[in-house]
């Protein structure tokens, strides 16, 4: 068997694997948060909760509707992004005019306001969801059993993330946000409803976060707490990448997933701060993240 | 001139204070007996304790009669949510201003150890059920006050060790929580497993707040273990059986959980968590008086009880019957009649509480059923062993409490 | 002899008493949070920096003065001396990363570092992780005075606090303080005006630190214990949600702030799940309609009648 770094290949491949699987979660993840702080200048503190909610909501409809997965994957992220949509036309929009705090301070109220709401409901514990049955096995790659759920959230975060990156940076609808964000009045000017637009890309983003909670809610327990640990790992990727980059937010999640991932095998221990460290460094060095802009 | 005469008058009244404080002095009234339950209403740990708890309590001073030489008896509770600030404040509070004789549950081995002090400090009885810290009847034990009444790590290694080898698995790899908790089952289930004639091929050890266990359980497999030890609790090892089902590495190997309870399997469901060897120190399926008891309980609760649940009625019940057996509610009496009687009830036969707080009793071995052997709602386990009170709990001779400690 | 100072003195004369009325412990809980309140309020309130990470002074003062205390003996006052003086190092590290970056990126700075000491925390032997260090001694003041008693500890941490207080006052009244606060309403006119701007924030952020770790080092020593509850992020949530209630940049805001959040938590113990909806409510609430908190509403209200 050959090894690498005293790690034999197998061990090694698998951990790469897994790190990827790991990385898809993450460049989604922090695609809505770059996204949402790109156009919209807010730290969204809520995003781990409504990537709780997104999981939990498709967790009741299979219990209460018996609606499966694969309606969730549709319906679970438009429930968040009316969400968001309510969110921010009664919230958010009084607080543009104000410091850029102020909007991190009520976006962390109303994760704790989702998140105690739930746990109110729902206890801490969690409940069990099932991936769909053609989804059930594992590909045998050889070096690995790579379960055939993970590789359909790989190719499925790949899909969303590109596909955002098209719209946003590509197509005229992109161009209408990213201009309209820049210059408000302007646009407005045009004929172009720029509170629309803005509602709509909050809603998106965290949409895009309900979508993270339906593709995770097979793999982790579906419980009240499961967004406040992911979010802080989130939040550094973004910092990392540069906050205003689509691009580079999705880059830097795949990257860290698989940095994680070998940090897992060869020093397990600091498989947690090992983003934070890499945060450290990226800030003395590049102090705009990785492909960011300065604003 | 006045900012002097200023910082002159404010340390004067500061050392005034001190002074007066000194010289006060507090007196307490007995009059009635109180029973405080500190749990965790709403955290993570809701459902080891919670409710649940509080109603178990309930349930034993309706049993006991609800009066005690004529005096209705009290019950209060109170949510720590984890944070041992709070429960010490509310705990001092109880014993302080309130009359609260006796404090039972106090999960959350943090709030345990510092509810135990306190109680060392004010001389209250303060019993001790949903923490696992082997602490407490060790380095900060405090037998005159502390009766620790649930497991604790040292028997969880003992019973899942020995009775895992005895039933065939006898090479172990781990999966630890990287800290002092999880680090010590490791140690402790580790010994008792080559004591018994198992090998530990290795562990991989994994921060507080991972997630995914994944890349963990792939190096676990590598190893060709045939059991795989996960020194963790609560979510941690939740996910970590979920991705053990996933990755297929339940089909070669099989999966020892070293804290885990009732309510947890049931969180992961039957399907993922089939075949996973349990250890707890009581189950509601076991005879006809548990089965009595859980059907009481579910009337209230809407669930069956856990291990948990059942040690606080028990507990509650037992330190009714001292009381009335002491004629007295102090402490001092009330610490010995608990000793002296032995605790038959639906919890444990034969239970006894030894003299450095450590209540012992029997601890059951046992592996989760497949949904196909499950006939009913919450019919999870299936009995693998048994293992005496005396065999599964830390030998007096080996304890490390200052008062007891062998030279 | 104007209102403020009138104010101060009544405020003195409730403090030297509330421990024959009210409850010596619940009252320490409060002065400590509201030292560590005031600390984190010369930061956002007077610097106009957000620091998400603040509980990591507070809670690592925590485990270092109490290690000192119970492992090594050493004397109150020397351990909490020593807690503050390793958060004050450790704010000249964090500070000096964090100023870099400005405004929200501070913040997420501060906030990833303080869950690297968190980390840290959990793994460190010396902090026994969950189950916390337990029954820290209060050990005798000056190696004279008992502190055992609760109420003479109470007299101890209250002349900790006004100690602290009186330091934050005199910071914020002072020449340098008036440079933090012409950071906080225009950096870029502080810079042209030639300040060191990036020293001047630090020496800030150090400062908040070492407070925070004085009020971190005392709370161990008052309730005795010190756990992973002190250094995790949701602590640092905290302390943003007592000052912003209390009022930012006002010097009383943050003591407000600190004793309502204090006492709702003991008090609302049995609402469960219930108290994190409130507090995130509150937050809510603060930030869209009551955004200078009650003493600065106060204040507000008092200012425009007196200019009627």
């Amino acid at each position: 068997m050959t090894e690498i770094f005293g790690v034999p290949i197998q061990a090694f491949m698998g951990q790469l694997t897994i790190g990827l699987v790991n990385g898809a979660f993450y460049a989604m993840l922090s695609l809505g948060l770059a996204v949402i702080f790109g156009m919209l200048n807010i730290v969204n503190f809520a995003h781990g909760a409504l990537y709780m909610v997104g999981a939990m909501v498709s967790w009741m409809l299979l219990k209460y509707a018996g609606i499966n997965y694969w309606f969730a994957l549709i319906l679970a992220p438009i429930v968040v992004g009316l969400l968001g949509a309510i969110i921010e036309r009664t919230m958010l929009r009084w607080l543009y005019q104000l410091d850029h705090l102020y909007g991190l301070l009520l976006t962390f109220g109303l994760a704790l306001i989702i998140e105690g709401l739930f746990r109110e409901a729902y206890g801490s514990s969690g409940a069990p969801y099932d991936a769909p049955d053609i989804f059930r096995g594992v590909f045998d790659l050889g070096f690995m059993f790579l379960p055939k759920y993970r590789a359909w959230v790989v190719l499925a975060s790949a899909v969303v993330c590109l596909a955002t990156w098209f719209v946003i940076e590509k197509t005229r609808l992109g161009a209408y946000l990213r201009a309209g964000t820049e210059n408000p009045k302007l646009v407005q000017a045009f004929g172009i409803n720029v509170p629309l637009l803005v509602t709509l890309t909050y809603a998106f983003g965290v949409g895009l976060a309900g979508l993270a909670g339906v593709l995770a809610a097979p793999i982790y327990q579906v419980s009240a707490l499961m967004g406040s640990n992911i979010i802080i790992v989130v939040f550094a990727v973004v910092v990392i990448g540069g906050m205003g980059s689509i691009m580079g937010s999705i880059l830097t999640g795949l990257a860290l997933g698989i940095i994680e991932g070998l940090t897992k095998v060869f020093y397990p221990e600091a498989s947690s701060t090992v983003v934070f460290i890499i945060m450290a460094i990226v800030l003395l060095i590049r102090p705009a993240g990785l492909f960011g802009r300065e604003k | 001139m006045k900012r002097k005469l200023m910082a002159v008058v404010v340390s004067a009244a500061l050392a005034a204070g001190m002074s007066v404080a000194q010289a006060q002095e507090g007196k307490l009234s007995d009059d009635v007996v109180k029973i405080g339950v500190l749990t965790d209403m709403s955290g993570v740990y809701a459902d080891y304790g919670g409710p649940g708890a509080v109603a178990a309590a309930k349930m034993a001073v309706a049993d006991f009669g609800g009066k005690m030489f004529g005096k209705e008896i009290q019950v209060v509770s109170a949510d720590h949510q984890n944070k041992p600030d709070i429960a010490k404040n509310v705990t001092l509070q109880w014993f302080d201003r309130d009359k609260v004789d006796m404090t039972v549950e106090n999960l959350n081995s943090g709030v345990a150890l510092a509810v135990s002090a306190l109680g060392k400090e004010k001389n209250k009885i303060t019993i001790i059920n949903g923490a696992a810290s082997a602490r407490l009847t060790n380095e900060d034990c405090a037998p005159a006050t502390s009766i620790h009444y649930l497991m604790d790590t040292i028997a969880l290694g003992n019973v899942v060790g020995k009775a895992i080898v005895k039933d065939g698995g006898d090479s172990w790899f781990f999966l630890t929580a990287d800290y002092a908790f999880g680090h010590s089952l490791e140690k402790d289930t580790g010994d008792v497993v080559k004591a018994a004639g198992g090998k530990v091929l290795g562990a991989v050890r994994h921060p507080l707040t991972t997630e995914d266990f994944s890349s963990f359980l792939l190096q676990a497999q590598s190893s060709g273990a045939k059991i795989i030890g996960l020194a963790n609790a609560g979510a941690n090892t939740v996910n970590s059986i979920k991705s053990a089902a996933e990755f297929g590495i339940t089909k070669k190997q099989s999966l020892a959980a070293l804290l885990m309870l009732i309510t947890d399997v049931d969180a992961v469901g039957l399907k993922t968590a089939q075949g996973l060897y349990v250890t707890e120190g009581w189950y509601w399926d076991m005879n006809a008086e548990t089965r009595a008891w859980a059907t009481k309980y579910e009337a209230v609760m809407k669930k069956k009880p856990n291990s948990n649940h059942a040690s606080v009625y028990s507990a509650t019940l037992h330190y009714l019957n001292a009381v009335k057996a002491a004629g007295t509610d102090d402490t001092a009496a009330v610490m010995k009649k608990m000793r002296e009687m032995p605790i038959n009830d639906m919890f444990a036969k034969g239970g006894k509480v030894r003299e450095d707080g450590r209540m012992v009793h029997d601890m059951y071995l046992f592996q989760v059923k497949s949904p196909a052997e499950s006939k009913a709602p919450w019919d999870y386990y299936k009995l693998k062993g048994t293992v005496k009170g005396d065999d599964a709990f830390q030998s007096l001779a080996n304890s490390r409490c200052p008062a007891f400690k062998k030279v | 002899m104007n209102k403020t100072t009138i104010l101060y003195l009544v405020l003195f004369i409730a403090a030297l008493a509330a421990p024959f009325i009210g409850y010596p412990i619940f009252l320490m809980t409060c002065l400590c949070f509201a030292l560590f309140a005031c600390a984190f309020n010369l930061l956002i309130g007077f610097t106009g920096l957000l620091s998400f990470g603040h509980a990591m002074f507070f809670g690592f003062a925590a485990y270092v003065c109490a290690h000192a205390a119970k492992v090594w003996g050493w004397t109150p006052e020397l351990a909490i001396l020593f807690g503050t003086g390793c958060t004050a190092v450790i704010g000249f590290f964090v500070g000096w990363l964090a100023v870099r970056r400005q405004g929200i990126y501070f913040a997420m700075v501060t906030l990833a570092l303080s869950q690297m000491v968190f980390f840290f925390c959990v793994q460190a032997p010396f902090t026994y992780a969950e189950d916390g260090i337990q029954s820290i001694p209060r050990g005798k003041f000056l190696g004279l005075l008992d502190l055992a008693n609760d109420t003479v500890m109470y007299f101890f941490v209250l002349a900790i606090f006004i100690a602290g207080f009186w330091l934050i006052h005199r910071i914020i009244h002072s020449p340098f303080g008036q440079v933090l606060k012409s950071i906080r309403e225009n950096e870029p006119r502080a810079l042209s005006l030639g300040y060191d701007v990036d020293r001047y924030k630090l020496m800030a952020f150090v400062l908040s630190a070492a407070l925070a770790g004085l009020a971190g080092a005392t709370k161990s020593l008052a309730l005795g214990i010190a756990t992973l509850t002190d250094v995790g992020w949701q602590m640092s949530g905290e302390v943003v949600l007592m000052t912003l209630l209390g009022g930012m940049g006002t010097i009383l805001g943050p003591v407000v702030g600190a004793s309502a959040i204090i006492t709702m938590q003991n008090y609302l113990s049995g609402l469960g799940s219930w108290v994190t909806v409130i507090m995130g409510a509150t937050f809510v609430v603060c930030v869209l309609l009551f955004r200078r908190g009650i003493v600065g509403e106060i204040e507000h209200r008092l200012g425009k009648s007196a200019s009627k």
